[in-house]
This record gives structure tokens, C-alpha cells and sequence, in this order.
């Protein structure tokens, strides 16, 4: 058996570990020990499904050991992690019961596998975006109509491109350490075909030698392209950059063997990174921070 | 007397009707082509010449998939040669709307005639600067003739660009007076 030491810290900079490992283990069983996990946000609740759905799909036997720290496990509960994590993962130690929603979460892991998953998810945002936006972030009323067309456009994308299963997660934090100052993470992961694949026959032959997961994810992320000839698509993500902008945000996106961000002044991370391990699908990341 | 079918259609209400599961938001693109295509339907059997106003004021959320179906799609099916001549206004836009309905014009370089949810009349989309000042004496001082322009705008380019903006939907001229009628004031006097 192949055992996994999950990050004590699973945040948006230590899932790359997760997925790489994932990417490259073979069908045979692999454990996930989180036991030692203190700290886990929506992009490492995310990537662990992520992670363990692809062993799955290989024909593996994922399991994941559960979380000691009983602060952590309630979080994960209510998050919904759980929920998740039961068709994915042989489930290692006891599972809380369902307690009540956090108040600072925007919007519990929710699976985004058809359209209708995307109007669930603006609906639910609707219902308490608004309220964390402008309480945690100093946003203004109205930010939870351009906050819900992000969500939309970021989810619609693994609906249109990804054509596999994905998942959503939304939760405001206070980066007392990391930043002084409240944030909203956005987790947007799926195991589908991932840029490359998706542009590959409409843009491949343009990049020649070049072509490979960053080309793709550059084409896509910096100059909107899409694999649909109409002119009208590809604008979902140059707006998700813009607005993300505006907000003084980052996102980052990887997918396959690379990633791209768009990093603010308050972000250390790299613009391009590329030779990652090979991960399917994209995983995108979004960090809304609060007006100074 | 107007030669022009009008049409009200309330994209809220239309939403209900023609998704399949009731969704108060206009998110995504499937969303946006069924509501497109309910369009389409209804104005099927408006005639050669239509006004139609697209209602928006009950729509909170909407999102760049679908206001790339239901407006720039919408209207771009309209305006080939073979097309029937169809004009659109859309009512209630909000600032909720305004920068994805700008967003999507831009990007297949359309123009839109907008009614804010406060009763402004813009022009969203691409338009010439000199375009938009002749659609805008239109607006406040229609119907009017050519002449009227002409004591305003004398340049030689005038017949040009009331062409151009006939072309693109913006301004009907009536065949009966040959009068020039901004779309509001066609939707004032129609519906």
C-alpha cells in the first residue's frame, strides 16, 4: 500500500503536493493519512477529492484516513466534505455527525457535474454571499452580483471544457497571519481533459513545438481562447481575471504539468510554473481579499 | 402610422416558462439559448418589420454565457440580409447587467439601445462618437427628417451614418412618412 502524509497545513499552497502525488501513483491501494492535518481550507478539502476520484477512476481503492484534530473534523463536516468523500474514499476513523453551518461559509463542496449544479450554486450563494462579502470584506451590496457571475463562469467551465466530474467550495477566512486581513477563498477543481486537451485540436498547430499544458493554459487564461469557433465564447475567464483584478485578487489555475496566476502586489506567487507532476483536469483557485 | 409589429417579451417571466427547472438567475449558457430560442419563437410570427423590448428588471444575476445568448446572439441573428427587420430595446437594464451586456456588444462589436431601470436611454456597446450624438438628438428630439439632422450635423457624412445606424437596428425610418423614430419613441407610441 502507498501511503500519503497529508500536509498538516492543506491550504492553496501545499494541495500542489496532493495532486502530484495523486497524478502519479498506479491503481494499486493508496492511503491518505491526514490524521496530523491542523489546518485545511476549500482548496485542500477540494484537491483531497480530487486526488482520491482520480485514483478511483483509474480503478484504485483510495482511503483516507481521517483527521485526529476534532476542530478539523467538524470543519470538514461542515463543509460537507463528507458527503463527498463517501463514494470516493474508504473512510478511516469516525465520521462526526452534521452539525451546523459556520457562518462565514459562502457555500458548502457541492459537485458540479451538469448545468442545473450551477444554478444551484448562484442560488445558494445568493442566500449568503452578500452578507460575508460586505461584513468580512467591506465589499459593497452590489459586489455579490459580480461575485455569483464569477462563481458561475468558474463553475460553467468544467460543465463546457472539463466534460468530467467536478467540485465548488467558498469560504471567507481571517489571514490574520498571512495578510492582516479577512479573505474569501474560492475552490473550482475538476478531473476532466484539462486545457491542453480541450484546446488541442482547434489551437495546437499555431504553437507548433511549443504547444504543451502552459502554451494551453496562457492561450486560454491570457488571450481567451476556447476549442468553440464562436467568436462569443472564451470571455468567461478574461472576466473572471478583470473582476478578480478590480478586487485586488489572485487566481491561479493549473492544469496538467502547469500553472498560471495573475498575482497581486500582496501575492508571492510564481506567474507560470511549469514541470508539475501530471494532474488531470484544472484546478483553479481564487483569493478575494478584503479592502484595506 | 407605425408599419411595425410590437412585442413585449419579459425575460423573467420567459425564464420560467421556458427552462425547465424555475431559475430566477439567467446563469448559463444553456439557460441563455433557451431563452434566446423562446425569443426567437415568439417573434416568429411578428412579420417582416418588429419591435421587440427585452425586459430584464426581474432578472438579478446575470452572467456572461447568457447575456452573450440572450443579447448578442439575439441580436446578431437579426441582422443579416436575408434576416426579417427586427429591432430590440432593452428595458430594466441595472448596473447589474450593464458591464456583461457591454462586455458581450464589444466583443462581436454590436450596439444595444438600453433603458436603465431608472428610464435612461443609452446605447451600450461599440458606436462611433459622432454616430452616438446623431442617435442621441434622435432620442430627445424625435421623430424627425433629414433636415432636422442637417441643421445639427451638416457634415456630408450625415446620410452615411443614419444608414449605419438603420443598418444596425438603432433608428427605424418609417417607408409610409419617411420620418426617423428613435426605438423609445416607437415603443412609447406602439405598446
Amino acid at each position: 500500500m502507498n501511503v500519503f502524509s497529508v500536509p498538516t497545513e492543506l491550504d492553496h499552497q501545499a494541495v500542489d503536493q496532493v495532486l502530484d502525488t495523486a497524478g502519479q501513483m498506479g491503481i494499486e491501494r493508496m492511503l491518505f493519512d491526514a490524521r496530523h492535518v491542523r489546518w485545511i481550507d476549500p482548496n485542500g478539502m477540494v484537491a483531497l477529492l480530487a486526488a482520491g476520484a482520480e485514483l478511483k477512476k483509474q480503478g484504485g481503492n483510495p482511503r483516507l484516513q481521517l483527521p485526529d484534530n476534532s476542530d478539523v473534523l467538524g470543519y470538514l463536516s461542515r463543509m460537507g466534505f463528507f458527503r463527498q468523500a463517501n463514494g470516493i474514499f474508504d473512510l478511516l476513523g469516525r465520521v462526526p455527525k452534521r452539525v451546523s453551518r459556520l457562518s462565514d461559509v459562502l457555500l458548502e463542496i457541492t459537485s458540479i457535474t451538469a448545468n442545473a449544479d450551477v444554478h444551484t450554486v448562484i442560488d445558494e450563494v445568493q442566500k449568503r454571499a452578500g452578507h460575508v462579502l460586505a461584513s468580512r470584506l467591506g465589499y459593497p451590496a452590489t459586489s455579490v452580483v459580480q461575485f455569483s457571475v464569477i462563481l458561475s463562469e468558474v463553475c460553467q467551465n468544467i460543465v463546457e471544457h472539463a466534460e468530467g466530474p467536478g467540485w465548488v467550495a467558498v469560504q471567507a477566512y481571517n489571514w490574520t497571519k498571512r495578510l492582516g486581513r479577512y479573505v474569501v477563498v474560492i475552490s473550482v477543481m475538476d478531473i476532466g481533459r484539462g486545457f491542453r486537451d480541450s484546446l488541442n485540436d482547434e489551437h495546437s498547430a499555431r504553437y507548433g513545438d511549443r504547444w504543451g499544458d502552459s502554451t494551453a493554459l496562457e492561450a486560454a487564461f491570457l488571450h481567451g481562447l476556447t476549442r468553440f469557433p464562436d467568436s462569443g465564447r472564451g470571455q468567461g475567464i478574461q472576466q473572471i481575471r478583470r473582476q478578480v483584478q478590480r478586487w485586488d485578487g489572485s487566481i491561479t489555475i493549473r492544469s496538467g504539468t502547469a500553472r498560471i496566476a495573475q498575482v497581486p502586489e500582496w501575492d508571492i506567487t510564481d506567474p507560470v510554473v511549469d514541470g508539475l507532476k501530471s494532474f488531470p483536469g484544472a484546478q483553479i483557485s481564487i483569493i478575494l481579499p478584503a479592502v484595506k | 402610422m407605425m408599419d411595425l409589429t410590437p412585442v413585449t417579451i419579459d425575460v423573467g417571466v420567459l425564464v420560467s416558462k421556458t427552462v425547465t427547472s424555475l431559475h430566477s438567475h439567467l446563469v448559463t449558457r444553456p439557460t441563455g439559448r433557451a431563452v434566446r430560442l423562446a425569443i426567437e419563437a415568439q417573434m416568429a410570427g411578428s412579420g417582416a418589420q418588429s419591435l421587440s423590448v427585452i425586459d430584464l428588471s426581474d432578472v438579478t444575476i446575470l452572467d456572461f454565457s447568457c447575456a452573450d445568448e440572450v443579447i448578442a446572439k439575439l441580436l446578431q441573428g437579426y441582422l443579416g440580409p436575408d434576416s426579417p427587420e427586427a429591432f430590440f430595446m432593452f428595458r430594466g437594464v441595472g448596473k447589474s447587467h450593464r458591464d456583461q451586456i457591454q462586455v458581450v456588444l464589444e466583443r462581436q462589436e454590436l450596439v444595444a439601445v438600453a433603458e436603465s431601470d431608472t428610464g435612461v436611454r443609452e446605447l451600450l456597446g461599440v458606436i462611433e462618437a459622432y454616430d452616438a450624438r446623431v442617435w442621441q438628438l434622435l432620442e430627445t428630439e424625435g421623430p424627425l427628417v433629414r433636415e432636422d439632422f442637417e441643421r445639427v450635423f451638416p457634415e456630408p457624412s450625415l446620410d452615411d451614418v443614419l444608414q449605419r445606424l438603420q443598418k444596425r437596428r438603432i433608428v427605424f425610418q418609417s417607408s409610409i412618412s419617411g420620418q426617423y423614430h428613435a426605438l423609445s419613441q416607437l415603443v412609447d407610441d406602439t405598446l
